[in-house]
């Protein structure tokens, strides 16, 4: 692992989202006792009892936030992991098989993402009657792996004409034997990455829907609390305490994985590399165009290729994976 | 040859997705315990309303919905309803029907999205390629503010701007479309109250929309900047500006499509700003929609979202097709 080098902003952004994580899954363990109590009436603002104030219902924000934080991060995790894990299945068999396969999955998947996310979840969201946490994650992931499912596949059928896997087959190994031990280690990388992309819009998701009244039921979540500030009117009297802690815990939440996300990539993306070895030609040309960032910052121009594809997420309020040609294309070119 | 078969196939694809979409809309407010409409008047009957008049609702929804016939008449009676353009009737606002209701909101909408879908474009891609040419300490500050804005959730930026502009610093109303008890209309007192509603819900998708925009176009820029053509063009000593209008041209081409998406994307594309400011648009309309249930217009608003959306996808694909030849001979190899 010494060949691997991770930069200054990956250890950052790894640090910032485990203490949001200890935030969330540590601080209820040890000041969890006062969730759903009243502590103080109506909107009181932070003092010595309750750090962060109170909210509509008089009940502790900070207690609140710190559930809100557990259960926005669990909706995120198990949401990523299964959206990336049907994202993978569908994406390995379809590009391993090729064939009919391949063209019946791959219809599947354009089908699922050209229908914008939003709409499906709001439908399914407002047919559930009892929204748990893990229903609202599965619910998420549903809306969310086909882009996975895409870059998978590109990736997958690529490493399908790879000779070592004729070996593997003339041992007699199983078409699931392949794809998990001979497929899967060329794509880990990948998968890691598209993880973390995963989490971030599925956090995100959940938020906006929440925002629109459409959350987990009897529960807490970041959107949930901004859900309640904006109903009971907390922005327009002023109680700052009830929605920007959300919001910045929201926008920290979403940028630091963002930003995990993009030094994941420096590490595992070969394009940085090649950026590197142009970096000195171009440099050596003196003109005004040499002065672009990729010369100071070679790995910059490999970054925005993927947060692009969440900013698209984020402005169309969660809708998935957004455009389809664009977030492909994106993927595609990666891969290449 | 290949374009027909293109064009054909991207219809074909697209009206797949098309029926897959009306179909879940169609299903999935069914799934609901009992039915909508049994839920709907149980309430309207807690608040009171009287026993004959709550009939007539109840059977009015049954004959609207045909509750009473199999599920895939029920069907055909929605796509016969929807081809004539009735969405049905709203729960809540009783009688009203959701085409008005809709048609109230969406110029709203329409008013807000456009000017700063269009405005954030223009100044986020100045900004990107700008950036991208200059380098330096500009390049990384209006990359890193980009990045975080556009990793942003929207409604977060909306949320502090009401809270900065509006309440901490009361220099602009908290929200509404305009002053309540003034009528909408083209007088000047008017047009002055639009706009002082309009300034912050505006100005909370544009900036996040120029950031978008900004780090899409830096990359894009860069990503041109290294390639071979433009090291040929060097060689062969081309003038600088030459090869920036070069670049410019290969960079835009993703964000014209960019742009054409995002535009098709605008009735959902900012459905929590507008409740954020209470801006009497399509958001806004959903917000409360679901709040009480009323599941047509709920239903209608999803489906004028599906629709405009892949109409303009495939608008994109229709036209890259004409322009780009690379796409229709990559499409016979890759899906």
């Amino acid at each position: 692992m010494r060949m691997v080098r991770f930069t200054p902003r990956f250890w950052i952004s790894l640090a910032v989202f485990l203490a949001v994580v200890a935030f969330g899954v540590i601080g209820p363990m040890f000041a969890g006792d006062k969730l759903g109590e009243n502590v103080g009436g109506l909107y009181d603002p932070p003092s010595a009892e309750a750090w962060l104030g109170t909210d509509d219902l008089g009940h502790d924000i900070f207690t609140n936030l710190m559930f809100g934080t557990r259960t926005s991060l669990i909706i995120g995790m198990i949401a990523g992991a299964v959206a990336t894990l049907i994202g993978v299945v569908i994406g390995l068999l379809a590009g391993y098989h090729g064939g009919v396969l391949e063209e019946i999955l791959m219809g599947i998947t354009n089908v699922a993402l050209a229908i914008p996310a939003i709409v499906v979840l709001i439908l399914i969201s407002v047919a559930l009657d009892f929204r748990s946490i893990v229903a609202m994650a599965v619910v998420i992931a549903i809306t969310s792996w086909p882009w996975t499912a895409r870059a998978v596949r590109a990736q997958a059928s690529s490493v399908r004409t790879r000779e070592h896997l004729d070996v593997a087959r003339l041992s007699g190994a199983s078409t699931w034997q392949i794809l998990v031990w001979d497929v899967l280690p060329y794509l880990l990388s990948y998968i890691a990455m598209a993880f973390v992309l995963q989490v971030a819009s599925a956090i995100l998701a959940e938020a906006g829907l929440s925002l629109l009244g459409l959350g987990p039921s009897n529960s807490v979540s970041l959107g949930i609390m901004l859900n309640w500030s904006l109903v009971g009117e907390s922005l327009r009297t002023g109680a700052w305490w009830s929605f920007i802690p959300p919001t910045l815990l929201l926008t920290l939440v979403a940028f630091t994985l963002l930003m995990l996300q993009s030094s994941l990539d420096e590490v595992f993306n070969p394009r940085l590399r090649r950026g590197q070895r142009l970096a000195r030609p171009t440099a050596g040309s003196g003109a005004a165009l040499a002065q672009v960032g990729v010369v100071t910052e070679p790995a910059m121009a490999d970054v925005e290729e993927v947060p692009t594809d969440g900013a698209d997420t984020v402005a169309t309020g969660g809708l998935g994976a957004g455009p389809a040609s664009r977030s492909g294309s994106g993927h595609g070119r990666e891969t290449r | 040859m290949r374009l027909r078969n293109y064009l054909l196939g991207k219809t074909l694809w697209y009206i797949g997705a098309l029926v897959v979409a009306v179909l879940l809309n169609f299903i999935l407010p069914r799934l609901v315990p009992g039915n909508p409409v049994d839920t709907i008047v149980s309430q309207a009957g807690r608040s009171g309303t009287q026993a004959e008049s709550l009939r007539q609702i109840y059977q009015h929804y049954v004959r609207e919905f045909e509750l009473d016939k199999p599920l895939w008449e029920q069907f055909l009676a929605y796509i016969a309803n929807l081809l004539q353009g009735d969405l049905g009737t709203s729960f809540a606002l009783y009688p009203a029907k959701v085409e008005s209701v809709i048609a109230e909101a969406l110029p709203w909408t329409i008013g807000l999205q456009l000017p700063a879908i269009l405005i954030g474009w223009l100044v986020g891609n100045a900004l990107g390629a700008i950036a991208a040419f200059k380098g330096g300490w500009f390049d990384r500050g209006a990359f890193l503010s980009s990045l975080f804005l556009s990793s942003m959730p929207y409604y977060c930026l909306a949320i502090i701007l009401l809270y900065t502009f509006a309440v901490a610093l009361p220099m602009l109303p908290p929200g509404g479309g305009y002053e309540p008890g003034t009528t909408p209309g083209f007088t000047l007192a008017f047009t002055v109250d639009f706009f002082r509603h309009y300034w912050l819900p505006f100005f909370s998708l544009v900036i996040i929309f120029i950031g978008g925009q900004a780090v899409g176009m830096r990359s894009m820029a860069i990503y041109e900047l290294n390639s071979d053509y433009v090291n040929y063009g060097r060689g062969l000593g081309l003038p600088d500006q030459r090869i920036v209008r070069y670049i410019f041209r290969n960079a835009m081409l993703p964000q014209v499509t960019g742009l054409a998406l995002a535009i098709g994307t605008l009735v959902a594309g900012a459905l929590i700003t507008e409740i954020v400011f209470s801006y009497p648009g399509i958001g806004y309309l959903l917000f409360s929609a679901i709040s009480q249930n009323d599941y047509p217009v709920i239903q209608a608003i999803t489906l004028i979202v599906v629709v405009t959306v892949l109409l303009s996808n495939y608008l994109v694909e229709v036209a890259y097709g004409f322009i780009d030849p690379r796409i229709r001979a990559a499409q016979v190899g890759e899906r």
